[in-house]
């Protein structure tokens, strides 16, 4: 019997943890894009009075089977007159960004001291920006093979939002590598545990502040000065790239290269069966990426206060994963509650928005955070 | 293992950037040029320079091209895809490109340098992004600074350009 050392064979350990890491997060990210379609319809069944789906399982929990059995079984539809090539390949354009982001975010702290992140890249951040603005693509091929007025529509409205917006998605974050001093998503997230989270810098195990008090673990709590200046650009920033952030998943208040009032369904008006769902599941796909990518980013990703990391045992490995998409779950919450509270914006409201309000204040925020950062260390 | 990466990434590129030139339609060669782009970031990444692979993706593929093809999809297809193969404009483009590749390999032969073989890079032990940061501000900083002011003043000129326009 061949011993079991070779599976722990340094090279061979990394391809079957990270092997196993994929499979685990892919799956349970599916069943949450799944699970945020019902989430979707119930919470907009509650915001306007209604009861929302209840006939299939207990609260319509076995919905999301429901309605993939429903789009599986359907026709799959080509109109004449579209590219074909370009028609079929357009939906996994848009879902296979969303799905890559993934890779980067680190989900949890670690288990068995095996790193909770798929790819520990230095340049995690850049990966995120540079794969999402990808996406771009199979909205715009959709519109464009579909070989109709409404989806092209969608198409150019879609491309020239993610651009207006991208600039200051990707501006508003340069203050955190600024203050962090890395790319590493994993960094930034052990930089937020040790000096609090970017959006609540109340709690800190170095550097020593105001109202301070002392766990029976040896952990710190309370404010500090440094932190709590440099809260100001990090906060303005929060607020930039939450809002890019809808922008760029394409949700209401910007949802307009589908707005179906207008355009009826946009980009992908023309689809039908599987190949709608996949554009309906690469949307929340990119969404719940988003809602990573925020979490990681400013709300302290794995971390809570008062909470040991994964290399003091494998349960609160557990904990910080569980931690991570219970924040996740959150940050969906809000997307869907903001859905169903704002109305639409108008396509050039939306365009001023991004390049007279945003794009500046993202740039002014840097110049902030470069003249506290040159203060406090002067 | 890093020999079959690279073997697939520039197979595939020089495979997309062929199609770029040879398709008839503009949307299936902007197409081409956002694989061709991918595998040469592809082909950064296998030589440990994450970080401007990732930035070839995110200027490159995730920006430009992006306008590009906004740009081509308002434009007469049809008319592009019917056009005729102009026989003497292909001959004459080979030839040209025929020369090049001649001059090109007489150049690097006679180059005393072509035949070492240079020593692999040293690690530092910092992410790549640090090591481009660091050479870029100490030992270029002024050519660094003077592009900069050449972006900024085309900006500028392409604002009130289009502004002009406008009116």
């Amino acid at each position: 019997m061949p011993s079991l050392d070779l599976f722990f064979q340094p090279e061979i350990f990394l391809v079957w943890t990270a092997t196993l890491k994929t499979v685990v997060i892919l799956g349970l990210v599916l069943t949450m894009v799944a699970y945020s379609v019902w989430a979707e319809r119930k919470v907009s069944a509650f915001i306007q009075d209604r009861v929302g789906p209840n006939r299939v399982g207990w609260a319509g929990l076995i919905q999301p089977i429901a309605d993939g059995v429903k789009l599986l079984l359907k026709e799959n539809f080509v109109p004449g007159g579209v590219n074909k090539f370009f028609f079929s390949i357009a939906p996994s354009l848009a879902m296979i960004p969303a799905i890559l982001v993934l890779a980067v975010l680190p989900f949890g702290s670690s288990l068995f001291s095996v790193p909770m992140v798929i790819a520990n890249l230095d340049i995690g951040v850049l990966w995120v920006f540079a794969v999402s603005s990808l996406g771009v693509y199979g909205i715009v091929l959709a519109g464009w093979a579909s070989n109709s007025k409404y989806p092209f529509l969608g198409g150019i409205r879609s491309s020239s939002q993610m651009i207006s917006y991208e600039l200051s998605l990707g501006l508003s974050v340069v203050p955190i590598f600024m203050i962090t001093g890395t790319l590493n998503l994993g960094e930034i997230v052990q930089y937020q545990v040790d000096h609090g989270w970017m959006v609540f810098p109340a709690w800190f195990q170095s550097g020593g502040g105001l109202l301070e008090v002392t766990t029976k673990s040896g952990s710190r709590f309370g404010f500090d000065l440094e932190q709590t200046l440099l809260w100001i650009p990090m906060m303005i920033s929060f607020v930039i790239f939450i809002i890019a952030m809808f922008a760029e998943t394409n949700r209401m208040p910007f949802d307009l290269p589908e707005a179906e009032q207008e355009l009826i369904g946009g980009y992908h008006t023309e689809y039908s069966s599987m190949r709608f769902a996949l554009f309906f599941l690469g949307e929340y796909a990119a969404m719940i990426a988003g809602a990573g990518v925020i979490v990681t980013l400013f709300l302290g990703g794995w971390s809570l206060p008062f909470i040991p990391d994964g290399s003091q045992g494998w349960f609160w490995g557990l904990v910080n994963i569980g931690t991570f998409f219970a924040k996740v779950a959150a940050v969906i919450f809000f997307f869907l509650w903001v859905r169903w509270t704002l109305p639409r914006f108008r396509f050039d409201q939306l365009m001023h928005l991004g390049w007279y309000v945003f794009f500046e204040v993202a740039l002014v925020n840097i110049f902030l955070t470069a003249g506290l950062l040159a203060y406090l260390q002067s | 293992m890093l020999t079959i990466l690279f073997w697939v990434f520039s197979v595939l590129m020089l495979a997309s950037a062929a199609a770029v030139v040879l398709f008839r339609n503009p949307v299936n060669s902007a197409m081409s040029l956002v694989l061709t782009f991918l595998a040469l970031a592809a082909l950064f990444v296998t030589l440990d320079a994450f970080f401007i692979g990732i930035i070839q993706i995110l200027v490159y593929a995730g920006a430009v091209m992006v306008l590009f093809l906004f740009i081509i999809m308002l434009l007469d297809l049809k008319a592009e895809t019917r056009r005729r193969l102009n026989i003497a404009a292909l001959a004459g483009g080979l030839a040209v490109l025929g020369g090049f590749v001649v001059l090109v390999t007489q150049v690097v032969r006679s180059l005393p340098s072509s035949a070492e073989h240079f020593p692999p890079l040293a690690r530092t032990g910092y992410p790549d992004a640090y090591e481009i940061g660091m050479t870029l501000f100490s030992g270029f900083n002024l050519p660094f600074q003077v592009i900069g002011v050449l972006l900024l003043v085309s900006t500028v000129g392409v604002v009130v350009l289009s502004r002009r326009n406008l009116r």
